[in-house]
């Protein structure tokens, strides 16, 4: 660590009181570096067993690393809570300025407690916390309140403004914390907790420095990291289309999860293609601080205002893969335009937008099948592809007028247990699923990474690469994979750096970079850190009830081939065993 | 006589990544914001673009007429150089500077003048901001 970094200090926020104050706990930010290591043994000390999401004790923790504000594409913040949609480890990350405020305003971590009687939000500066009223802003879109918050505070450029929308408000268990417009803590309903604590939004701003002892060092490896990003692939690929051009890609491999996976290619898939997009809508790329890739796009929708001749407006509309997948092919939406609309009202409730997509197709399926009448979903008919439609119920998912949308705001792994259609529920481990259909590396990382995400184990890649060298995939080859990446990872998100950029933050990569910092690490030590703190999140689950022996899969997903073919049940039951047997040893302490 | 300005080519290239800030920094050796002479916000929002402040290189720069003390010597190219030994530390230049682009180091009390190294440019990957070149009091 460098001699003097203010990382150490955590801060903490008592919403109850409205006090707030800082503890030194340099121990863990020695031993963990940051990020998701220390954050998960923050969340082990501050969430008590049994807690309930959205009761007060339920504590938001975000941290960041020692690379952020130090190199670049160290450009995230790792969120830790304990998850309403899933009742288990809450962990979400997010870049915008998040990152690079927190960290220059000298902090390592916000641990948020506690819950206010009124709607607050918070003004974090070096100097400590500001409490202020929220109540005007209490019922406003995710935009409206950042422009807002904008005006009234002070220090632009160098500040991060997270916020929930009424989703939040309205405890929607997959309610998204959304940050410098176009950036979510996505997964796992942060902003529910937001919402559950009275908690509209957080400002951090700072821009303090840091000297490394070797300072030339520091430069020459700053150099060599900045011109390897900017000389890759990585940064070509995520820059020019950005996650979208995945589409057409998947979609060839019939990979592409279409009308609640009923298939897996899709027949309008051109017209959503990342090529698509970026011709007919492209109006800006944006990127997170401190990170040249920029990989964020955002689409110009330009519309006529009904009744007025020759008066449009202009939205900025940003899109990625998942949500082309989740409210386009999911729910039959061929249309950019469509789909642009649709996204955008995700966006302003402060939704996510994969569970939301994943609930509405699953929704769509009930429908046509007759499982639910039209009395329950308030007169609403969905039907694929009808955009309008969906726009609707977006809103009725966060005002949820009837019990069934009520039902629908916690998940579909919870709807469907009341409603039936469990088969076709596409949730694992009670999260939605992402948007790969890849094989069976791509259905066990959803159901057995720590946080249900296709980004724990990357077994959609796993899964691409096999396919690619014409390999069959075996139990050994997709556990251990899965696990390995997942294991890695937990370094990556302690540091804190953007996956996109993994492939230049190599072990040997991350080594140098922490030389600059102090450290003499060698990869494999680096590595036996990531299999500890990957141990840590199992305790945590473990702890708060999660079974292994109870993960199941949707039937669905039997029934549609992947690219690797018709899944076979038989194989992933033993994959699941073997799966549960390295948990059991890693929890024993073999790393 | 050759000398060197910074300018901005095309603002609505940026995209909001702030290389260029951290960079400036990193001239001292430090990482972090606190001695950027760079800074890039957005335009209220960042669906609007950005807004990246930087010394304008003024040929009459109102900084220096502003400074009680003559710390600003006017550079050949524009803009202006910090005597630091005769700053006082007042603040005029940074409410006299049109485009705002006179920045504060809090830690010694005086202001953060870019001295148009152009450092920057090489991180910047979008080519937003170049180095001049000034010959004799005329463009290169
Ligand atoms: S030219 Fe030099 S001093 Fe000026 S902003 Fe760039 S790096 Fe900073
Ligand atoms: S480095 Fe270039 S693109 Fe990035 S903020 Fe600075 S001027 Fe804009």
């Amino acid at each position: 660590m460098i001699s003097g970094d203010p990382i150490s200090r955590v801060l903490y926020v008592d919403l109850s009181r409205k006090r707030f104050w800082v503890e030194e706990r340099r121990e863990l930010f020695e031993e963990y570096l940051g990020g998701v290591g220390v954050g998960i043994r923050l969340l082990l000390e501050e969430c008590p067993r049994g807690a309930d999401p959205l009761g007060p004790e339920n504590p938001i923790i975000f941290v960041v690393g020692q690379l952020n504000g130090l190199f670049p594409a160290a450009s995230k913040t790792v969120a830790l809570f304990k998850s309403p949609h899933t009742g288990n480890l809450g962990e979400s990350h997010a870049g915008g300025r998040s990152a690079t405020a927190i960290r220059m305003a000298g902090y390592g971590a916000i641990v948020i407690k506690g819950s206010s009687d009124i709607p607050l939000y918070l003004s974090i500066t070096d100097k400590g916390v500001g409490f202020r009223d929220a109540s005007a802003l209490w019922g406003m879109a995710t935009y409206t309140t950042g422009r807002v918050i904008r005006e009234r505070e002070p220090r632009a450029g160098i500040r991060t403004i997270m916020r929930i929308g009424p989703a939040g408000e309205k405890l929607v268990t997959y309610a998204c914390v959304v940050t410098e417009t176009y950036r979510h803590f996505g997964r796992l309903g942060l902003g529910a907790v937001f919402g559950s604590k009275k908690l509209k939004a957080v400002l951090v701003a700072g821009k303090s420095s840091l000297k490394p002892g070797n300072s030339k060092l520091y430069r020459e490896v700053y150099k060599e990291i900045f011109e390897e990003i900017t000389k890759s692939d990585l940064m070509k690929k995520y820059h020019e289309l950005g996650t979208p051009m995945n589409v057409l890609p998947l979609n060839r491999l019939g990979a592409l999860p279409t009308r609640n996976l009923t298939s897996a290619s899709f027949e309008q898939a051109e017209n959503i293609s990342g090529e698509t997009f970026a011709e007919k809508h492209l109006g800006r790329r944006v990127a997170c601080s401190h990170c040249p890739v920029s990989c964020i796009h955002l689409a110009a929708l330009r519309e006529p205002y009904e009744g007025e001749p020759y008066f449009y407006k202009t939205r900025m509309i940003s899109y990625d893969y998942e949500p082309i997948y989740a409210l386009g092919s999911m729910l039959g939406i061929g249309s950019t335009e469509g789909m642009l609309k649709l996204m955008d009202e995700v966006e302003i409730l402060g939704l996510d937008a994969m569970s939301t997509g994943v609930a509405l197709a699953w929704t769509t399926e009930m429908q046509a099948r007759g499982l639910i009448s039209q009395e329950e979903t308030a007169g609403l008919k969905l039907e694929w592809g009808k955009h309008e439609a969906y726009i609707r119920a977006v809103h009725l998912l966060v005002e949820q007028p009837t019990p069934f949308f009520k039902a629908l705001a916690k998940g579909v792994a919870y709807a469907s247990a009341k409603y039936g259609g469990g088969e076709f529920a596409l949730a694992f481990g009670g999260n939605e699923m992402p948007g790969y259909h890849t094989g069976p590396a791509a259905h066990l990382g959803f159901l057995l990474g720590s946080r249900h995400s296709h980004l724990d184990g990357a077994g959609y890649s796993l899964d691409e690469n096999l396919l690619k060298k014409g390999e069959k995939p075996t139990v050994e080859i997709v556990v251990e994979g899965l696990l390995a990446e997942e294991a890695w990872r937990q370094v990556l998100s302690s540091l804190v750096v953007c996956f996109f950029a993994r492939g230049v933050y190599k072990p040997e990569t991350v080594c140098r970079a922490l030389k600059v910092l102090g450290y003499n690490l060698t990869p494999e030590e680096l590595k036996k850190l990531g299999w500890k703190i990957l141990k840590h999140k199992f305790e945590f689950k473990l702890r708060e009830g999660f079974n292994l022996q109870a993960l199941k899969f949707p039937e669905r997903i039997f029934e549609v081939p992947t690219p690797h073919g018709m899944l076979s049940k038989d194989f992933m039951e033993e994959a699941l065993k073997a799966y549960r047997g390295r948990v059991e040893d890693l929890l024993k302490g073999n790393l | 006589m050759r000398a060197s300005r910074l300018r901005v080519v095309d603002v609505d290239l940026c995209v909001g990544c702030q290389c260029c800030m951290f960079a400036c920094n990193r001239r001292f050796g430090e990482a972090g914001l606190s001695k950027s002479a760079i800074q890039v916000s957005s335009a209220g929002g960042f669906e609007r673009g950005f807004i990246v402040k930087v010394c304008n290189a003024c040929s009459n720069p109102p900084c220096a007429r502003s400074c009680p003390t003559g710390a600003l010597k006017v550079r050949e190219a524009g803009g202006v150089i910090l005597q630091a030994q005769k700053c006082i530390g007042c603040g005029r230049c940074v409410e006299a500077c049109t485009v705002n682009a006179i920045f504060w180091d809090e830690s010694l009390g005086k202001p953060i003048i870019c001295t148009h190294c152009g450092y920057c440019v090489d991180y910047c990957p979008y080519g937003v901001i170049r180095l001049e070149v000034v010959e004799a009091g005329r463009l290169d």
